[in-house]
């Protein structure tokens, strides 16, 4: 009895992320609003407060338990680790190769994006998604690679996209290298978009700056779940930039829908229902169907269908 | 007007004593008095080039912020005739922090976009300092597609801390703007010609400088985040900016160390500031000779090796 109070003690247990486990598998605690669920609960409801609603981050098992048909995901790349290309090492302060031994051994993780082919309700696709839990989600060169590589996989193998994103930026430590994974990314998006590769964009909490700013606006269709924070600056550094006080509904994924960002919210529990139906949409397209890509970027009329042709007089 | 940064102290006291002496010689023209202005002069030059050469990263960044350092409408003036200013996005309004239109470079017809931070404190406010709004990217875009249609090469020149991060940035979708902007020049069929002249900073930069061709300015600044920024961001202490700046590489010397961007510019001795014209004239000689190349090479192969130059960028190990 004794050990079991000490242990109910909000945060005396070890903290999961997402939520903070009293004990580990009875209670955990909504980092939003604070409200106690039963652990079995939380989880079956995918982490999704029923009291404030509120979307917790999933882990990347998590995510795919939810929008993956089971077993279908098989990951590429697993093991691509960043370089240190500015040798960033300021005096006195951590290094950046410091700093990803540091992510690496507190997440589990080896960098924060997955990809990898799986199917949604039968449909194959490929999928990747960004995990707050190393380096905030941050887009350095493994982001930037992967995400390309997931674009160019999609599009020579003809399979729509998804992409889970959830970031706080480009990853300062990488300096512009980091800036032009933006322009890679977005690149890459363009590259599968040319071969009418549908490319879905869902967007969870928080996903900011440098990655809202490439990749993941470019959607076909761009989703937000419910509360995310989603934009370019969000709500704390315009706060502390312009000393504006800013309404707690301000670039929300609610606040993006209304000022037409995003096309839909969907609740955690629709999400693979609503995805797996847009791709069904999506695939049962022309473009798709005869799987003609956009051969170039010019309104052209094919050359056997001249627009006037020559009048031979005679 | 006069802005004198610290570590040109002793230049600007060589300037006044020159004046001065130009002065006396004026009034009393005498040889001694000629002589040592030929001193001064001597040890002016020694003194801009010395100072200029160790220049540390934080000064250049206050270089590439100088009030004086030529904007993209003085350049407009000095290298491009005929350049025509277009407003608006078609959608909501003007943005004076990017400003464009169609130009003439060398005679050749091309599409001139840029960032303008102002002059003086009104045309300053009233271009948010060069930080631009959603719309400013759209007419930008706008601009491009024009450039595309009737074949005009593009050239930008970008001079911005960052965007602009307010909530009227987010209600009118920055991020989306941005995103749009820079996928857009990863497909546009005309050759890019981007020179940084000024403050590259961020996504804000970049949504104009997707390029064929990288160029900066010899004391222009690159960079992730404006230093003030990246010390927030990482040691959440904005005064820590010098020391985010000496970490970040952004200076055009080690961008080509790191294979970012593909020439530099030289300045004149003492910074384009202290030398517009010749500042300008350097630019317009490296603008001709880049597009004369790009202009050489065909279209679809140039777009290919666009794509091939940012696929390349990044440093990992598998």
């Amino acid at each position: 009895m004794r050990s079991f109070f000490r242990r109910a003690v909000p945060g005396d247990s070890g903290s999961a992320p997402g939520g903070t486990a009293i004990p580990d598998d009875m209670w955990v605690r909504c980092p939003r609003c604070r409200e106690l669920t039963y652990a079995r609960e939380w989880e079956s409801s995918f982490k999704v407060c029923a009291k404030c609603g509120y979307n917790a981050p999933l882990s990347a098992q998590e995510r795919i338990a939810l929008l993956l048909d089971e077993g279908s995901f098989h990951e590429l790349d697993a093991g691509m680790r960043s370089g240190d290309p500015l040798r960033f090492a300021p005096a006195g302060r951590p290094s950046y190769h410091d700093k990803l031994a540091q992510w690496t051994a507190d997440s589990g993780l080896s960098e924060a994006c997955i990809y990898g082919r799986g199917r949604v309700d039968g449909i194959p696709t490929v999928f990747s998604m960004l995990d707050m839990s190393f380096f905030a989600g941050t887009m350095g060169s493994v982001v930037g690679e992967k995400i390309a590589r997931a674009c160019e996989l999609a599009r020579d193998e003809r399979r729509p996209l998804i992409i889970c994103s959830a970031s706080g930026g480009a990853r300062q430590q990488e300096g512009s290298i980091a800036l032009l994974q933006m322009a890679k990314t977005a690149a890459a998006v363009r590259s599968l978009g040319r071969a009418r590769v549908p490319y879905i964009s869902v967007l969870t909490d928080p996903t900011l700056a440098g990655v809202t700013a490439s990749f993941a606006a470019l959607g076909d269709c761009v989703i937000a779940e419910p509360g995310a924070v989603v934009g370019f600056a969000g709500p704390r550094l315009i706060e502390q930039a312009t000393g504006e006080k800013l309404p707690p509904s301000a670039d929300t994924a609610e606040f993006q829908l209304e000022h037409g960002m995003v096309d839909m919210v969907v609740l955690r529990r629709d999400l693979r229902a609503v995805v797996a139906g847009l791709l069904r949409l999506f695939l049962d397209t022309a473009a798709i169907r005869s799987s003609r890509p956009l051969s170039d970027g010019l309104l052209q009329v094919p050359e056997d269908e001249p627009v006037s042709a020559p009048v031979v007089a005679g | 007007m006069s802005v004198v940064l610290d570590f040109e102290r002793p230049i600007a006291e060589l300037q006044k004593r020159l004046e001065a002496l130009e002065k006396q010689i004026a009034a009393h023209p005498k040889p001694e008095l000629e002589a040592e202005r030929g001193v001064v002069v001597a040890d002016l030059e020694r003194t801009r080039r010395d100072v200029y050469r160790d220049l540390s990263p934080w000064q250049k960044v206050q270089v590439a912020r100088h009030a004086l350092r030529p904007q993209t409408l003085d350049y407009a003036k000095a290298i491009f005739t005929e350049f025509t200013e277009f407003h608006g996005d078609r959608a909501y309004a003007d943005d004076g922090a990017i400003v464009g239109g169609p130009a003439r470079l060398n005679g050749r017809v091309v599409m001139l976009v840029g960032h303008q931070r102002g002059k003086g404190t009104k045309d300053s406010v009233s271009r948010n300092f060069g930080q631009p709004h959603p719309e400013g990217y759209r007419k930008a875009l706008r601009l491009f597609r024009q450039a595309e249609k009737f074949g005009m090469p593009l050239v930008t020149l970008l001079d911005t801390p960052a965007a602009s991060a307010g909530l009227a940035d987010e209600e009118r979708g920055q991020a989306w703007a941005l995103a749009e902007n820079i996928a857009a020049m990863a497909e546009l069929q005309v050759p890019i010609l981007t020179v940084i002249i000024g403050q590259g900073g961020s996504g804000g930069a970049l949504a104009l400088g997707v390029a064929d061709r990288l160029l900066m300015l010899e004391h222009a600044i690159f960079s992730v985040a404006p230093p003030e920024a990246a010390a927030n961001i990482l040691w959440k202490d904005s005064k820590l900016a010098p020391e985010a700046a000496a970490a970040l590489r952004l200076t055009a010397q080690d961008l080509v160390d790191l294979e970012v961007i593909d020439r530099i510019i030289p300045e004149p001795p003492g910074g384009a500031h202290a030398d517009q014209a010749g500042a300008a004239e350097a630019l317009r000689e490296a603008l001709v000779e880049e597009l004369g190349s790009l202009e050489a090479t065909p279209m679809d192969r140039l777009l290919s090796q666009r794509y091939a130059k940012y696929r390349r960028i990044g440093t990992f190990y598998e």
